[in-house]
C-alpha cells in the first residue's frame, strides 16, 4: 500500500462519482426544443403529399401558410385579430379590477368578507361557459356579452388568489402599521397592496388564459367578427386552412400575453426576484 | 402654569413612562399583576424574565400593542415612541431608506433627508436602495433601529432585538445601540433575557418573574464594556441570576 502511495503523490483519493438520477448524458442536443414540433410539421407534410392527409380533414403546411399570407394581406386577419385583442383586453380589465376591488373589501373589512367572500366562493365552483345561454338571453349577441363573459371568467382567479394572499399577510405588518401610525390609506399602500401583489399576478396569469378559452367559445357561438368568428366560418365552408391559421394565432396570442404578464410580474415583484 | 408652581396641568406631555396598577391575564393566567413603574426620560431599563414571564406583554402593553391591556390601569406613555422587535420587520416590498421613513409624518423630501442621515448614523449609508432581503441579519436590524431613530422618539422600546444575532453582530450591536441612546437621551425599554446585555446597557435592571417585578437594581456608573470584570459586576450578576432562579453551578 505504502509502495503504491509513494508511486502516485498526485492521485488524490477521488471521491466515487455519484449516478445523479435524471436524463443521463451530458452531450446537449442542439435547438432540443424546436426538434419536437420541426419532426411533427415534417410528418404532416410528409402525410399531406402522400395523400394520406385529405385536405378537407387538415390542409397541408404550404396552405396554411399561403392561407395566413393572403389573410393577412387582405387586412381581414389584422381585423379580426384587433377585433378579438380589445374584447380579451375590456374583458380582463373589467374582470382585474372588480376582483382585486372585491378582494381588497373582503380582505380588509369583516362586513365585506361575509357579504362577498361567500357569495364568490359560491359562484366560484360554477364552469363558466355554462353561463353562455344564459348570457345571450339576458345581453343578445352584441359586443357586451363576449366582454362580460370574460370579465366574468377572469374575475373569480383574480378575486381568490388577491384575496387568499391578502387575508395571508402576516399579522406582524399590522402590528408594524400601528407602531409607525400608519393610517388606512398608508396602509393599504404600503402593506396591503404590495402584500396581496404575488397573490394577483398569479391569479392574472390564469385569468389571462381563462380570458382566450372564453373568446374562443363566445366568438365561436355568437360573432360577426373575431378570430372565432374567422375560424366557425372556414368550417362551414370547409376551409381546415383558415381554422388551423386561427388556431396558431390563439396559441400565438396565448403565449405573447403570457410572456407580457410574466414581464409584468418580474418588474413589479422585484423584491423577490433580486434575492435569487 | 407659571403662576401656579407646585400644579401640573394632566395635559403636559408625559416626561416618562408611568404605569400604575397594570394588569393583564390571559385565560384566567395572570401575567402582570398590578405593576407599578417609571421609566425617566434618557434612562435605559432593561427588563428580565424568563420565556412566558410576561416581559414582552409589558412592552406591548406600553407600546399600545395590546388592545386588551388598554383601560386597566393607567399608562402614560411620551410621545412618540418607537418598537424594536426581535425580527427586523422591514418590508420586503419597500427599499431600506422608504422601510425607514415608513409613515413618517412631513414632507416627503425632509423625511427622506432625515432617514438617509438616520441610517448613516447606523452605518448604513449606501444601503438606501437595497432590499431589505438582501441585508444579512445584522444590517436589518441596524435599518429597524434606524427606523425607530428617524421619529426623534422620546421612547425606545426594544423587544429582544439582539435576539436572533450571532455573537460577534450582537457586540457591535451593542455599542451602536449605547451610542445611539447616549446621543439621542430616549426612555429605554430593553426587553431581555440577556443578562449580560442588561449589564452591559442599562442604567437600571428589572426582573419580572409570577407578574411582578421581583428585583429593580439600579446600576451606577456609565454603561458599556468597562463595568465587566469589577467585583459589583460579579455581584451583580450573581443576584440577577439568583433573582432568575439559576442554579448556583449553572452561572458561569
Amino acid at each position: 500500500m505504502a509502495t503504491t502511495e509513494a508511486r502516485t503523490p498526485s492521485a488524490a483519493p477521488s471521491a466515487p462519482r455519484r449516478r445523479v438520477p435524471g436524463p443521463g448524458g451530458r452531450r446537449r442536443i442542439p435547438f432540443a426544443r424546436a426538434l419536437g414540433p420541426l419532426l411533427l410539421l415534417a410528418t404532416w407534410q410528409l402525410c399531406s403529399v402522400t395523400g394520406i392527409l385529405d385536405p378537407q380533414t387538415l390542409a397541408p403546411p404550404g396552405a396554411v401558410g399561403q392561407q395566413a399570407r393572403e389573410l393577412l394581406i387582405s387586412g381581414q386577419l389584422g381585423h379580426h385579430l384587433w377585433v378579438s385583442l380589445q374584447r380579451a383586453a375590456l374583458g380582463l380589465a373589467f374582470g382585474a379590477t372588480t376582483g382585486v376591488l372585491l378582494a381588497l373589501l373582503a380582505g380588509l373589512s369583516r362586513l365585506g368578507e361575509a357579504l362577498i367572500d361567500g357569495t364568490a366562493q359560491l359562484f366560484r365552483a360554477l364552469p363558466i361557459l355554462a353561463l353562455v345561454p344564459l348570457a345571450i338571453l339576458w345581453f343578445g349577441i352584441g359586443e357586451e356579452v363576449k366582454i362580460i363573459l370574460v370579465a366574468l371568467g377572469t374575475f373569480f382567479p383574480i378575486y381568490v388568489n388577491t384575496h387568499a394572499a391578502l387575508t395571508g399577510l402576516d399579522l406582524r405588518w399590522a402590528e408594524l402599521a400601528a407602531t409607525v401610525g400608519l393610517n388606512r390609506r398608508q396602509f393599504l399602500r404600503r402593506i396591503a397592496l404590495p402584500g396581496a401583489a404575488p397573490g394577483f399576478f398569479t391569479g392574472l396569469r390564469l385569468a389571462v388564459t381563462v380570458s382566450w378559452l372564453v373568446l374562443v367559445v363566445s366568438e365561436q357561438i355568437n360573432a360577426a367578427s373575431g378570430i372565432g368568428y374567422l375560424m366557425e366560418q372556414a368550417r362551414t365552408f370547409g376551409q381546415t386552412d383558415v381554422i388551423v391559421v386561427g388556431l396558431v394565432v390563439y396559441g400565438l396570442l396565448g403565449l405573447a400575453s403570457d410572456t407580457l404578464v410574466r414581464l409584468l410580474e418580474r418588474r413589479a415583484l422585484q423584491w423577490r426576484t433580486t434575492l435569487g | 402654569m407659571a403662576h401656579h408652581p407646585g400644579l401640573t396641568a394632566p395635559t403636559d406631555p408625559v416626561p416618562g413612562v408611568r404605569l400604575r396598577g397594570l394588569h393583564r391575564a390571559f385565560g384566567g393566567r395572570t401575567v402582570l399583576d398590578d405593576i407599578e413603574l417609571d421609566i425617566a426620560k434618557g434612562e435605559f431599563t432593561a427588563l428580565l424574565g424568563h420565556s412566558g414571564s410576561g416581559k414582552s406583554t409589558l412592552l406591548r402593553a406600553v407600546g399600545g400593542l395590546d388592545g386588551a391591556a388598554a383601560g386597566r390601569g393607567v399608562v402614560e406613555v411620551p410621545e412618540p415612541s418607537a418598537v424594536v422587535f426581535q425580527d427586523a420587520r422591514l418590508l420586503p416590498w419597500s427599499r431600506v431608506l422608504d422601510n425607514v421613513v415608513l409613515g413618517l409624518p412631513g414632507p416627503r423630501a425632509a423625511a427622506l433627508a432625515r432617514g438617509r442621515a438616520a441610517l448613516a448614523e447606523v452605518g448604513l449609508a449606501g444601503k438606501e436602495r437595497a432590499w431589505p432581503g438582501t441585508l444579512s441579519g445584522g444590517e436589518a436590524q441596524r435599518a429597524a433601529l434606524a427606523r425607530a431613530l428617524v421619529r426623534s422618539p422620546e421612547l425606545l422600546l426594544l423587544d429582544e432585538p439582539f435576539g436572533a444575532l450571532d455573537a460577534l453582530t450582537r457586540i457591535q450591536m451593542h455599542s451602536l445601540l449605547r451610542n445611539l441612546c447616549a446621543r439621542h437621551q430616549p426612555a429605554v425599554l430593553l426587553v431581555t433575557h440577556d443578562v449580560d446585555e442588561a449589564l452591559l446597557l442599562a442604567d437600571r435592571v428589572l426582573v419580572l418573574a409570577d407578574g411582578r417585578f421581583s428585583l429593580d437594581l439600579p446600576l451606577g456608573g456609565p454603561a458599556g464594556p468597562g463595568r465587566r470584570g469589577s467585583a459589583e459586576f460579579t455581584e451583580l450578576r450573581e443576584r440577577l441570576l439568583r433573582a432568575l432562579g439559576v442554579p448556583e453551578e449553572d452561572r458561569s
